[in-house]
């Protein structure tokens, strides 16, 4: 039973904490920038290996740091559940006469949504760093695949806060779970340039393959095809959203 | 509307009926084979002190926590099977602030009320008629963040009587507050319960709350109901008047003796102090005052009150609420520490 009052009221108390949080937004987007601009403006003269015809190093670093933008955003959106519960506001949720799938649901859209405003504000910042934005049904689907990795990452999220007990085990999952999943996502470099061992943990992760979208939908260049990328994401936000409503639903606040 | 509810199929039911609840937390039993029944429309107290297990109970009984054994039914509805039930015909107030501090007041109100799938208009009319209540109006503009303590705690008693629940939850409804706002609580509390056939649980470790609001109370101490009943009856229990004698000089010798009479109940004493128990107070005081003559002891003065629920907390758990909660110094206490000394 999904209850659409549940999830938009969700979805626009995220909407006025995001507008109100200027800090922490600011501070979700800082590192992208840092690692968009050094990066970007560092290597730009570097001949990077594997990367296609005729693209430079910038146009190859925009999407895999608009992905980063976004799984940063998207687990921090799922996992700040403790937060509500640190601070008490969970149990005013839970005990709201709506379907716990409801409750999962309106999350996950409120922030997909700032999730994919971050992953635009990159978009932007970038401009003036030498990146040529392309035309506009191209960016619709990009749009497409941010959207997906959100739901993964806000789902991930999810399933980590409902089981950790405090706010302390968020650095470990910060460090150990999510910045791995950056690395491996061939946002920064090919993933075809990893030893083979590697190049296998890399395509068992989700991001490598929103990213792989995003290429194709801002600058038209793929390494495993559109319909491949879509389809693995597609799969893995149902999964995930299953297995983030299970846990949500499990644990008790 | 409430006898509507109840009617379908579970007319003899009580509003809550709770039938060998227990919760553990690993090997600590925090609420231990408790059960009662509520009627529908009663103002019902959970009196105990921290820790005793009121906000697990009310915790079970408001679907957040599975209960370890036994079970309960919530205006017909069976905590365990049929959460969403529960959950559309109560409204809670909880110990701890449960506010989004980054939202306003009135957005919090507001959130609230969609949840609880309530039309803009009723919506209106409810925020403005509940920030009223809690003279939070001119407030209602601004962001909890900046909301005093006392605030808080309003904004939240506010939020829980928007969807005019059947049952209500308030655990610990008051604590923190100062009193008039307390006052103003009490009274709406039992308005809403009279006017509206409201059935009110609440927890509280204030006496004159539980004793001022409810009409039955389950005094809970270590997870079990030690006794309930109304307050006017657990007061009976005590049977009678507590005496209350001021002397000239230590009176422990004259307390011993007192003891040993019939008509005289749970003496306790210490220094120049003396308490009793009798009943018809009134009619015995000229008596003690003569006795304390033949025993050589001037008494300087004497009050007399009818026991509280205070006294009936002690005399059921051998603490005071105050005790437990290392407080104030409580009688027993400092009789022990003097018999120590000597």
């Amino acid at each position: 039973m999904i209850e659409g009052v549940a999830i938009y009221v969700l979805w626009l108390r995220e909407m006025k904490r995001f507008v109100r949080a200027k800090s922490r937004v600011v501070g979700t987007i800082g590192m992208p920038i840092f690692f968009l601009a050094f990066l970007g403006l560092g290597f730009n003269r570097v001949s990077f290996p594997g990367l296609p015809e005729g693209v430079s190093y910038i146009q190859f670093l925009v999407p895999g740091i608009m992905g980063m933008t976004i799984l940063f955003s998207s687990t921090f959106a799922g996992i700040s559940v403790l937060w509500d519960r640190e601070f008490g506001f969970l149990k005013e949720i839970m005990v709201a006469p709506v379907s716990r799938v409801s409750i999962v649901l309106g999350r996950i859209a409120g922030g997909a949504t700032t999730s994919m405003i971050q992953g635009i504000m990159i978009l932007f910042i970038s401009l003036p760093l030498g990146f040529h934005l392309p035309g506009g049904s191209e960016i619709f689907f990009a749009l497409i695949f941010m959207g997906l990795i959100s739901v993964i990452f806000i789902s991930m999220g999810l399933i980590f806060a409902s089981n950790m007990h405090d706010i302390h085990g968020f650095n470990l999952v910060m460090n150990f779970i999510v910045f791995p999943l950056f690395l491996l996502s061939g946002a920064l470099f090919p993933v075809e340039n990893f030893p083979v061992p590697v190049r296998i943990l890399a395509y068992l992760d989700p991001l490598t393959y929103g990213v792989d979208g995003l290429r194709w939908g801002l600058l038209g260049i793929s390494s495993h095809g559109p319909w491949i990328d879509v389809g693995v994401l597609l799969a893995s936000s149902i999964l995930m959203i299953a297995l983030g409503a299970f846990f949500f639903e499990r644990c008790e606040c | 509307m409430l006898v509507n509810e109840r009617g379908t199929g579970t007319s003899v039911m009580g509003a809550i009926e709770v039938r060998g609840l227990t919760r553990r937390f690993g090997s600590l039993t925090a609420v231990d084979q408790i059960s009662f029944t509520v009627e529908g429309g009663c103002i019902f107290g959970l009196l105990g002190p921290n820790g005793a297990g009121k906000t697990t109970t009310i915790s079970m009984l408001t679907t957040l926590l599975a209960p370890t054994e036994g079970s309960a039914t919530v205006a017909g509805h069976d905590i365990l099977h049929e959460k969403d039930a529960v959950r559309r015909n109560i409204g809670v107030v909880f110990q701890e602030p449960a506010l989004d501090t980054s939202l306003t007041g009135r957005e919090n109100l507001d959130f609230h009320a969609m949840m609880y799938g309530l039309t803009r208009e009723v919506r209106d009319a409810r925020i403005h008629e509940v920030l009223d209540l809690v003279e939070l109006t001119e407030k209602a503009e601004i962001l909890v963040q900046q909301y005093s303590g006392g605030m808080k705690r309003r904004l939240e008693i506010a939020r829980g009587l928007i969807q005019h629940p059947q049952v209500l939850f308030l655990d610990e409804p008051t604590l923190g507050l100062d009193a008039q706002t307390r006052r103003r609580i009490w009274d709406y509390v039992k308005q809403l319960n009279r006017s509206k056939g409201v059935t009110i649980i609440l927890t509280t470790h204030y006496m004159e709350e539980a004793d001022y609001l409810c009409d039955r109370i389950a005094i809970i101490d270590a997870g079990r109901i030690v006794a309930m009943d109304t307050p006017a009856r657990l007061k009976d229990l005590l049977g009678g008047d507590v005496i209350s004698l001021q002397l000239n000089e230590e009176g422990h010798t004259f307390a011993t003796y007192l003891q040993t009479l019939p008509w005289v109940k749970n003496v306790t004493s210490m220094d120049a102090h003396i308490t009793l128990t009798v009943e018809m107070g009134e009619s015995r005081v000229p008596e003690i005052v003569k006795l304390g003559q033949n025993h050589g002891v001037d008494v300087v003065s004497v009050s007399l009150r009818k026991p509280s629920l205070e006294d009936v907390f002690l005399q059921f758990t051998g603490r005071t609420i105050r005790d437990q909660e290392g407080g104030v110094m409580d009688h027993r206490r400092a009789i022990v520490t003097r018999k120590a000394r000597r």
